[in-house]
């Protein structure tokens, strides 16, 4: 955990991005009037005195003279003078800035409209060009003109401005607020000092109440700190430091089991609301065990507090305090919200208050206590938890041991020596079965003590008072050391638990990792939830009518109709449903959607078969982790599912745009031939021209025959129908349909009559031996020879065409589609196809098709088709006779 | 008189060439170009048998030829489907046979013949049958191959009576398994192939080279006749 950490790309990539651009400066104000341009002016100056090369782009000085004075001996860029419906419009020339390019450059009124016909339609388009150009530019903005914050001012000022300027702008720019109390500025008003267009001043007098500019000007301020921390964040990212950054508001609210923190979750949620900030339900998962009913009810707090759009968390942690510190430095919260009930004063004195300890404990953030109502839950019982029958015994047993050992050694030892004798029963009980124990152990030592070794000797009676001592010491140490030891143990305990829940979550998603098939990974997700919870799991997916089942833990479960309804309650409104939760509750299913970037991308269905609820309360914790991570998994398998489609969809383009071009040149050859001819044949030309137009006709058959084939291959529609077929018949038809082609080459054919059969789709493989037959008929040369051989070997039976052309060059696959040997006769030719049709049919089949040269002196290519010994099929000799 | 074939064909260019051909080989020819009409002419004019293309404007083609098979007229389907299940269908619904187009005239015509032949011969079964060396007394059960008696055992007389009834007809498995091996429900496939293997090695010049027993590629067995 503690190697450095990474810095974030995304924020690099900002930062880098911003170092190209020029930079942006907004001088923001609540309101007009408070001085921004002149504060503008005032900092350009200062520029100017530094050497920079500064020029005003635009500057509103509504007549004012200390701004007037401000401009003087500042390089001005003209504006350029727009004809606008008989009048003139002076606007920014923001072709002469970029030329003139200058290092900075002053606008001032950022949320300015253009005239018609200007580049754009906005000023802050305008800026935007200039700081894409690598200029530095000084602007000026009023806060009701922030398009996030339009709304907000209008609600209360009851001016709607129509100028606004996106905030992405105000997240890249440094932001300086010109800041002037409200008085302060109704006094210049009323000076004259602000300038007011006629027309708007009765509007703007109810604007310029002392309660709107003090609302405004918080806003301005607020939105400038928000600005401050979203940069530092990126910087923060960027560097990869740890560290306490002070965040704009970040909310986080600590809930329980307690019956009234419902009501707490409401607060933290309009809390957040107003501040716009986010917020966390955090549950602290403490070594204190917790009722069923309790559980129930923190996890419908934590339901609600997801539904409320807050996140939730669950942190481990020896204590309430504890947890609620790590998490809130975690996440930098800048206020705490938690409840206070009202206790009894004894609960205070040996608990003390843990608000108290809050708000010392974590100083630089708010801590907010809210009231809460209903009863006290059962306090923790973690120290006095029961002592089983057997302790007792053992106590007791341990302490007349103790009494026992005293007794024989009593002559040996001081009576100082024999009470530490009884500190051993003591701690002995107190670290093995709690407080109630060790307190026993404590009197029982008390009262042997006395009875035995104190004088009166034999009696209950302590005749001196140090000896009380002795006493109160013993049952001191046991409370003390119950104490230590049963925290240690609760400790222990919640890291053991912690340690397997992240062995669990680390085991899931190791398992998950490993799948990248989708339907493969919904399987797992169901069996391991199924087993982790030893219960029913189904994950049901958006189908077309409703939510339709993915996989199942079990291969006979069924959804009913109920179930269905809460599966696709939970798959459309991504909130919990069916059993046990606040809908459809009547389903035996429990539902959970497992959250995709937008929406559900599954619902996860849990069942018990008694019944009860499918995920016992103490492990909802767990079940969020794991539903998580079984989201992450199919999200990503999602994607990559997407990705190899995209591919498929590519290489399926590229596909068929090579065989278009082929397709073309290939069906055009022969047509041109039989068009020819029959026109010569017409004018009674050579009736030779007949046999021309037949085998061109022939090749034509042949290719559309091909094309139909490599359509089905590749569509994946070919669904071979296997049958027992004879291999003489499957030879004896394809050489005859491919007579004309194989012309007057003899054929030796070598296919014993004694072979098994041989399960086949009998049509895709008679195209298969059609199409090799057909490309030996092609390479090799009228009249040589040309072999079938069929050969049984001890694992299944190989079928040979050899033929006497020129053989394969090396490295030449001749199965892959629109390939084709340079130098083979263009007439003679096809569209390449033939071999990889050969070979789509033999995948679809199962055979196993393979082409190499002749192994004896001749040349000539060998093309073998492996038929499996699973594909053979044994003679049956019975019914035969 | 000459027989009268009726051709069946949307397509004109199609008709014409099936009317040349036919004509040439002296048969009579009427031509029709939907379903409705091949019905009219196959009530009207009785022709002997029916060319019937499967992918007609007004009805599958399938669906005429149990009704045409009904009024005892032979059908030969002539159509581009040509994928098996289609043509087993169209022969268990009683096609005599199957031609895939683009054809040979040639073949068609044999086809013809063979389908006219099989009609001719339902009314009266010829007990003794003639094909190259090879001569059947089906009644009698003696099967000679230039003139002397080849010994063959009962399914593969069984399956060679099957198709002998129907000389240059194809005979689908399905039929050839349900008449050879009637007690058999479902008999295999493997049954049939063997026995037609140990059949060709009986009574085949080139057993590796069938020309007395033809393969009809995934579909059946057809007898030669001639």
């Amino acid at each position: 955990m503690n190697e450095p950490p990474a810095p974030d790309p995304d924020a690099l990539l900002k930062a880098a991005q911003r170092a190209a651009r020029g930079r942006l400066k907004i001088f923001l104000g609540a309101a007009p009037g408070v001085g921004k341009t002149y504060e503008m002016l005032g900092e350009a100056r200062a520029r100017v005195a530094a050497g920079t090369d500064v020029v005003a782009g635009v500057v509103e000085t509504h007549g004012r003279a200390d701004t007037m004075a401000m401009l003087d001996g500042l390089e001005r860029v003209p504006l350029r003078q727009l004809q606008w419906q008989g009048g003139t419009l002076a606007e920014m020339d923001i072709d002469a800035i970029l030329a003139r390019r200058p290092a900075l450059v002053l606008v001032d009124e950022l949320a300015h409209t253009n005239a018609p016909g200007s580049r754009h339609p906005k000023r802050w388009q305008d800026v935007e060009e200039l700081l894409a150009a690598g200029i530095e530019v000084f602007t000026t903005l009023n806060i009701q003109h922030v398009e996030s914050l339009n709304d907000v001012v209008a609600s209360f000022t009851r001016v709607r401005v129509r100028e606004t300027v996106p905030d992405r702008l105000l997240e890249a720019a440094d932001i300086q607020v010109v800041d002037l109390p409200p008085d302060e500025l109704i006094q210049r008003l009323k000076d004259g000092k602000v300038y007011v267009p006629a027309e708007a001043s009765r509007a703007l007098a109810h604007f310029f109440s002392p309660a709107n500019l003090s609302a405004l000007r918080e806003l301005a301020l607020r939105r400038a700190a928000q600005s401050v921390d979203a940069q530092m964040l990126d910087l923060v990212r960027g560097l990869g430091l740890p560290g306490q950054w002070p965040v704009a508001e970040r909310i986080l609210v600590a809930v329980s089991d307690h019956p009234g923190c419902e009501s707490l979750v409401r607060t933290a949620k309009r809390q957040a609301d107003a501040a716009r900030a986010p917020w966390t339900a955090l549950n602290v998962v403490t070594p204190a065990s917790r009722a069923a009913q309790a559980q129930a009810r923190l996890a419908a707090t934590l339901a609600l507090a997801a539904q409320l759009g807050g996140e939730v968390a669950h942190v481990p942690a020896p204590d309430i305090l504890a947890g609620i510190k790590a998490h809130a430095a975690q996440v930098r919260a800048t206020q705490i919200i938690v409840g206070k009930a009202q206790r009894s004063w004894w609960f205070k004195l040996r608990h003390g208050s843990l608000v108290d300890r809050l708000i010392r404990e974590t100083p630089g953030i708010a801590v907010n206590v809210v009231p809460i109502e209903g009863p006290v839950p059962a306090a923790s019982a973690a120290l006095g938890r029961p002592v089983p029958l057997a302790g007792w015994v053992w106590t007791l047993l341990m302490v007349a041991a103790a009494t026992l050992v005293a007794l024989a050694l009593r002559s040996g030892l001081g009576i100082a020596n024999v009470s530490l004798l009884y500190m051993l029963p003591v701690m002995a009980a107190a670290t093995l079965f709690g407080l109630n124990a060790g307190i026993m152990a404590g009197l029982a030592s008390a009262l042997a003590f006395n009875f035995f070794f104190l004088p009166p000797i034999y009696t209950f009676t302590i005749a001196d008072p140090e000896n009380w001592l002795a006493v109160a010491v013993l049952l001191g140490v046991a409370v003390v050391t119950s104490q230590l030891a049963s925290r240690i143990r609760a400790q222990a305990d919640l890291a053991a638990t912690s340690a397997r829940d992240n062995a669990v979550l680390a085991g899931f998603l190791s398992r998950l990792t490993r799948i990248a098939e989708n339907d493969a990974l919904a399987q797992t997700i169901t069996t391991e939830f199924a087993r982790q919870f030893d219960c029913q799991a189904v994950l049901a997916g958006p189908g077309p009518d409703g939510p339709a089942q993915l996989a199942a833990s079990e291969a006979d479960v069924a959804l009913d109709t109920m179930a269905q309804a809460a599966a696709g309650w939970a798959l459309v409104r991504g909130e919990v449903a069916g059993h046990g939760s606040a809908t459809l509750t009547a389903s035996d299913w429990l539902f959970r959607p497992l959250p995709g970037a937008s929406g559900p991308l599954a619902v996860l269905g849990l069942r018990r078969e008694d019944g009860r609820d499918p995920v016992p309360p103490d492990q909802l914790p767990l079940l969020a982790g794991l539903i998580d991570q079984a989201a992450l998994a199919l999200d990503r398998a999602r994607l990559a599912g997407e990705a190899r489609q995209l591919a498929r969809v590519e290489e399926r383009d590229r596909l068929r745009a090579t065989l278009l071009q082929s397709v073309a040149h290939d069906l055009k050859t022969p047509l041109t031939i039989i068009q020819a001819a029959a026109a010569e044949l017409e004018r009674g030309s050579t009736p030779a021209l007949i046999a021309t137009v037949r085998a061109e006709a022939e090749r034509l058959k042949r290719f559309v025959g091909n094309l139909l084939d490599m359509a089905r291959v590749e569509a994946g529609a070919l669904h071979p129908m296997p049958e027992p077929i004879d291999l003489t018949d499957a030879i004896a038809a394809a050489v005859h349909d491919t007579r004309h082609v194989l012309g007057d080459r003899p054929i030796q054919l070598d296919v014993r009559p004694d072979l098994p059969l041989v399960r086949l789709d009998p049509r895709l493989f008679h195209h298969m031996l059609i199409n090799l037959l057909d490309n030996a008929g092609r390479y090799a040369a009228a009249a040589t020879p040309l072999a079938i051989i069929a050969t049984r070997r001890p694992d299944g039976l190989d079928l040979a065409i050899i033929d006497s052309g020129p053989g394969l060059p090396d490295g030449h696959d001749p199965f892959t589609a629109f390939r084709r040997l340079k130098g083979s006769d263009r007439s003679a030719g096809g569209t390449g196809l033939g071999l990889a049709i050969v070979k789509g049919f033999a995948d679809a089949m199962g055979l196993r098709v393979t082409a190499a040269n002749r192994g004896d002196d001749a040349t000539g290519a060998v093309f073998t088709l492996h038929m499996a010994d699973n594909l053979l099929v044994r003679t049956p000799a019975e019914a035969l006779l | 008189m000459s027989a009268r074939i009726l051709v069946v064909d949307d397509e004109a260019a199609i008709r014409r060439l099936a009317r040349v051909a036919l004509e040439r080989a002296g048969l009579a020819v009427r031509e029709a170009e939907n379903a409705r009409e091949a019905l009219l002419f196959a009530n009207a004019e009785r022709p002997d048998l029916v060319l019937l293309d499967l992918g007609l404007p007004d009805r599958d083609g399938l669906e005429l030829v149990p009704l045409l098979k009904a009024k005892g007229l032979a059908v030969i389907i002539v159509s581009a489907r040509d994928s098996t299940s289609e043509k087993v269908a169209a022969l268990d619904l009683g096609a005599d046979d199957y031609v895939t187009k683009p054809f040979d005239s040639e073949e068609l015509l044999a086809r013809i013949r063979a389908a006219l032949r099989h009609r001719a011969g339902t009314k009266a079964i010829a007990p003794l049958v003639n094909i190259g060396r090879i001569s059947l007394d089906l009644a009698g059960h003696i099967v000679c191959r230039d003139g002397m008696e080849v010994h063959l055992t009962r399914k593969e007389h069984d399956v060679l009576a099957v198709l002998a009834r129907s000389p240059g007809r194809v005979v689908t498995h399905k039929a050839l398994l349900a008449a050879v091996w009637p007690d058999v429900t479902d008999p295999p496939m493997e049954y049939l192939r063997i026995v037609v293997r140990n059949l060709r090695q009986k009574l085949e010049t080139d057993p590796s080279r069938p020309s007395l027993i033809r393969n009809e590629t995934g579909i059946g067995y057809r007898l030669s006749s001639d």
